[in-house]
């Protein structure tokens, strides 16, 4: 009879019992809703990643790659230890390596964090500048980097931007979190189209995706498409063109909206250059990242064009709602919500 | 919940195959994608999965009540018989294109009919 592993105890699994069953039967609290793996409500995570493959079906393959299963269908066939899928909440010591401007908006923050050994290219972690004021910042680095880096867009009011902007130094300390979120790139299907659509400081993600494809030399094509209002919210375009040069498969598509026309970019919102470029999305693996509008009419607009719901990945930039008077103002001025 | 149409229909692998078709028929169709404007993309695939495997009498337990509450706040926005026949009339187109024998087709409208008071609150 195999055990389950949670929160440090054993449980025992009768045969043919799932995890979900086994848990509640002995009173551990798991969410749960359709008990027919397919809501999803109940995802829990592995440790040691030995998980039936039924377990997964159905996952997108990012959530897979990071040992995440549905305990309703695992029928565990050896000992496992699972946990729920909650926030990992142990801090990160950060030391502040580099600050540098990519616009007038946007600077580039560069974190040496030692005890942070693995990360993917496009996730994000809380920056915490005390230990109760946080906001999420997704990572435009690739491991071998050697250091982390942050996008920060200076937002208006935004506490935590502004304090980035007007008085981080270099040689600071702070704490991240763990990485968290499944937007990243898996080298599973290497031949695999790869549209990348971004607005604003969305880029960076999209940089840490791009990168850590092009590391893995993927081999289908990738085309990345940034937007901004107008000329000077575009950034990286020297560093972009020279991957473009580099890379064969790689088209960067500078995007500006304010109806300016020029040869060095594209005029119009890059989610509408990009959907006319690219008309029949079948088979292709879609990254949107920006604007949570944006993002939203994103995915739906890639779904109708036959992209596949599992192959469209998303990151929506949730700037939080200005504090009610003073109770609870400490949360997501200028973050993101995974 | 029926077995042996959910088995001739090809199972769990049958609805991942239709889902897809289906639910980007759905929101193509200008009578009812209105419907499914404010809703988060994520969620709602997974719902069209649920409703899917229901109507190919496979293992998911909505009760006549579910049904109620889950459609309440589309009844007061206006969902009618017209709306719910352009969801089932996708759904056939969706399974024609997969193939699917004719009587089996069938026996998913009259398990979609068999909801039909339910789903509008009647």
């Amino acid at each position: 009879m195999p055990t389950i592993q949670f929160n440090g105890i054993d449980y025992p699994c009768n045969s043919g019992e799932s995890v979900l069953d086994a848990l509640t039967r002995q009173g551990v609290m798991v969410p749960f809703s359709c008990r027919n793996g397919i809501c999803q409500t109940c995802m829990m995570k592995s440790a040691e990643g030995n998980i039936p493959a039924a377990a997964q079906k159905g996952l997108k393959s990012t959530l897979q790659a990071q040992n995440y299963f549905l305990a309703c269908a695992c029928h565990p066939v050896e000992n496992m230890a699972v946990s729920l899928p909650a926030e990992p909440n142990r801090l990160l010591p950060a030391t502040v390596t580099a600050i540098r401007p990519l616009n007038a908006d946007i600077v580039c923050v560069g974190l040496d964090c030692p005890e942070l050994t693995y990360y993917r290219p496009g996730q994000f972690i809380n920056l915490y500048r005390d230990s109760h004021f946080s906001r999420s910042y997704s990572i435009a680095s690739v491991p071998a980097d050697g250091y982390l880096r942050l996008h920060v867009r200076r937002l208006p009011n935004g506490r935590m931007s502004n304090w980035i902007h007007n008085e981080l130094a270099l040689g600071d300390n702070l704490h991240i979190s763990s990485p968290i979120g499944s937007c990243f790139y898996l080298p599973d299907k290497s031949g695999q189209p790869l549209l990348l659509i971004g607005t604003g400081s969305g880029l960076a993600p999209l940089m840490g995706i791009l990168r850590d494809a092009l590391s893995q030399n993927h081999a289908g094509q990738i085309y990345l498409y940034h937007g901004s209002r107008d000329k000077a919210g575009l950034y990286l375009v020297d560093e972009l063109r020279e991957l473009e040069a580099a890379h064969g498969n790689f088209h960067y598509i500078p995007c500006v909206s304010d109806g300016t026309e020029s040869e060095e970019y594209k005029a119009g919102r890059s989610l509408d250059v990009a959907m006319s470029a690219h008309r029949d999305l079948s088979g292709w693996r879609v990254y949107v990242c920006g604007n949570p509008e944006m993002v939203k009419t994103a995915r739906k607009k890639a779904y109708l064009a036959r992209a596949a719901m599992s192959d469209i990945y998303a990151d929506a930039f949730v700037a939080a709602a200005p504090p009610i008077g003073n109770a609870m103002s400490e949360k997501q001025t200028a973050g993101k919500i995974p | 919940m029926n077995e042996i149409l959910f088995e001739k229909l090809g199972g769990a692998a049958a609805v991942d195959a239709a889902v897809d078709i289906f639910y980007r028929k759905v929101l193509n169709d200008e009578r009812i994608s209105g419907f499914f404007d404010d809703v988060d993309m994520e969620i709602q695939a997974a719902k069209q999965k649920a409703f899917l495997t229901m109507a190919f009498g496979g293992p998911v337990h909505y009760t006549g009540a579910d049904m109620r509450k889950g459609h309440a706040h589309l009844v007061a926005r206006g969902l009618n018989d017209s709306h719910f026949d352009a969801v089932v009339e996708d759904l056939v187109a969706s399974l024609q294109e997969l193939h699917v024998a004719p009587e089996l087709i069938a026996q998913v409208g009259a398990v979609c009919e068999s909801a039909r008071n339910d789903v509008l609150g009647k």
